[in-house]
């Protein structure tokens, strides 16, 4: 076990240690309260998600996804078609969209300047996604983005290269992979690859592709090309999200919001949210548990659980047939500690229940006390090695707050974007 | 933490002609994890990355930076054996290639995983022989892989990074 002695300075020069509360948050806050109207208003509902009325084998019910409906046209028309059960994400940036599931429309293809159609591999944690670079004006609620480049999610448009299967084996390309019609990644980055290495100057195995005669090969492309984050190309309300849901414990549906800009409307302030910077390298923060300082943390919507450390460091039983949730004969309560890179810090406490008896409800999708390991637990632990886990926050972590996610590069309330608030 | 013994091996620049000849070689066999030295340079070739190593006690940890800016790290034992890999960094590796003979096992491993209940978390896969972690979001990613059976005695699973 290591503690870390660190001493972090404020961007406001005030020096703080962390047995020292910077920051006040505390947690669990009092209620929330959800914004209902406005233009910059959409509502989310947390369900079992449109793969529930897929056929047999194939149906299952989504947990803790927080759906919306966007509406994509072909730019500068009225011809639209409206999706619904988009997955709110905000661990990506970027709208991508099944190709099954744009029915009535057809969208025109990005190429190169040398006239050769873009495609993208993305490599999520469990999946890839692949398939055309398209462009669409995109509306959600009284938000309207024109000409924004969007991923077309289809193993068939053009073959699958080998290096972008090579990175998860498993593409999310449809309804029953993905349990989504599509994801709304309305996270921290502006583009969803940006200046990172292998985006824009060269190539990487895994990211953007020009399509040849059906063969697919790596290569850069431009910022302004990329599958961008629908939010920054809003005229208005384009400095992040809030996603606001009610505390709940497990239930069937949950109906909240997804309020886009901070600070820039009379529905969107930042209230007593306390902020948290992220690195804005790797988007995320520090949460310290037990002594030790997990720096790689982060808080995802697109997460569907708590997942944090092993079973032998939380005390928590592996399930035997939910494979990779946490199954405690009775729930058990746990504190860490947030810590932004601008020095605020403030507990949350959480507890997780038996996956198992949580999904005998099978007509749940919401469960607030779900959550499960981020490493193998092995024979020779505690501690697992710092640098390759973290804490996950997941969709849970959003039940009963209202969560504030600015983009890098913009300008919001409370301090230097990119942060998190709640 | 388990800290290093610092036995700072410096940097190890490799004749070009001399490494597409030994990719040349290994390639067809690619193997990293379970595959020897020669494999780890086929991964250096695969990565155009540059390699640097570190030594600990019973083992040397070959370190690759990958020009899509994420470290590649390989674990070779005494007996010149690679009984681990980790990694870091915005994007994916190529798993296929790092994973070696283990990659179908892995992929096997993955689609046996139950779908009833979709979990969108860690990747956590814990077979007989071979055990992979994978965390982290989109722009930050960090994992594992080893074989248990091939670890060296008195080096433990939280070596690896």
């Amino acid at each position: 076990m290591t503690i870390f002695n660190k001493v972090l300075i404020a961007a406001t020069g005030v020096v703080c240690a962390f047995s020292v509360a910077c920051g006040s948050g505390s947690s669990p806050a009092k209620a929330n309260t959800i914004v209902q109207t406005g233009q910059n208003v959409a509502p989310i509902v947390v369900n079992s998600g449109p793969a529930a009325s897929l056929s047999g084998s194939q149906a299952f019910s989504y947990v803790n996804g927080a759906f919306a409906s966007v509406t994509v046209c072909v730019p500068g028309t009225s011809t639209c078609q409206t999706i619904d059960g988009v997955l709110v994400d905000t661990g990506s940036s970027g709208l991508r969209i099944l190709s099954s599931a744009l029915t009535t429309i057809s969208l025109p293809q990005q190429n190169t300047a040398g006239g050769n159609p873009v495609a993208e591999c993305l490599t999520f944690l469990s999946s890839y996604t692949w398939g055309p670079v398209q462009t669409a004006d995109v509306q959600i609620a009284g938000e309207k983005a024109s000409a924004v480049p969007i991923q077309v999610l289809s193993d068939t448009a053009f073959p699958v290269p080998a290096a972008c299967q090579s990175t998860a084996s498993q593409s999310a390309d449809t309804l029953a992979s993905l349990g989504a019609n599509g994801i709304l990644g309305v996270g921290p980055f502006a583009q969803d690859c940006g200046n990172s290495p292998g985006c824009v100057t060269t190539g990487s195995a895994g990211l953007y592709y020009q399509c040849v005669s059906g063969n697919c090969t790596a290569m850069g492309e431009p910022l302004a090309q990329q599958v961008v984050n629908p939010v920054v190309l809003f005229p208005t309300d384009n400095n992040g999200v809030i996603i606001e849901l009610p505390a709940v414990a497990s239930a069937a549906t949950v109906s909240g919001s997804l309020v886009f800009g901070i600070g820039t409307q009379s529905n969107n302030g930042l209230g007593s949210a306390t902020v948290y910077g992220m690195d804005n390298q790797t988007f995320s923060f520090t949460t310290s548990y037990n002594g030790t300082s997990y720096p790689g943390s982060f808080i995802d919507s697109g997460s569907n659980g708590y997942f944090f450390l092993d079973s032998s460091a939380t005390g928590l039983p592996d399930c035997t047939n939910a494979t990779g949730f946490y199954c405690p004969t009775s729930p058990k309560n746990f504190s860490a500690t947030n810590e932004g890179v601008n020095g605020t810090s403030g507990t949350v406490t959480f507890a997780i229940a038996n996956a198992e008896t949580l999904f005998a409800t099978t007509n749940d999708s919401a469960f607030s006390q779900l959550g499960g390991p981020s490493v193998v637990s092995t024979s020779t632990s505690p501690p697992p090695p710092a640098s390759s886990l973290d804490f996950d926050w997941g969709l849970p972590f959003f039940y009963g707050r209202n969560v504030y996610v600015s983009i890098e590069g913009t300008t919001a309330p409370g301090g230097t974007t990119p942060y998190w608030a709640y | 933490m388990v800290e290093w013994r610092k036995v700072s091996i410096p940097l190890k620049r490799l004749a070009v002609g001399g490494v597409l000849a030994l990719a040349m070689a290994a390639l067809p066999a690619s193997a990293s994890l379970g595959g020897d030295a020669a494999s780890i340079q086929a991964d250096q070739i695969h990565m155009q990355g540059t390699r640097t190593m570190r030594a600990a006690e019973s083992y040397t940890v070959h370190e690759i930076q990958g020009e899509n800016g994420t470290t590649v790290r390989e674990y070779i034992s005494a007996d010149g054996k690679v009984f681990a890999v980790g990694w870091n960094g915005p994007w994916f590796p190529d798993l296929k290639q790092i994973l070696g003979t283990y990659f179908d096992q892995y992929s096997r491993a993955r689609q046996a995983q139950p779908t009833t209940r979709i979990r969108r978390g860690p990747v956590l896969v814990n077979e007989p022989g071979l055990v992979v972690q994978i965390g982290g979001h989109v722009r930050a990613f960090a994992g594992r892989a080893y074989d248990p059976g091939l670890l060296p005695a008195g080096v433990g699973a939280e070596s690896i990074q």
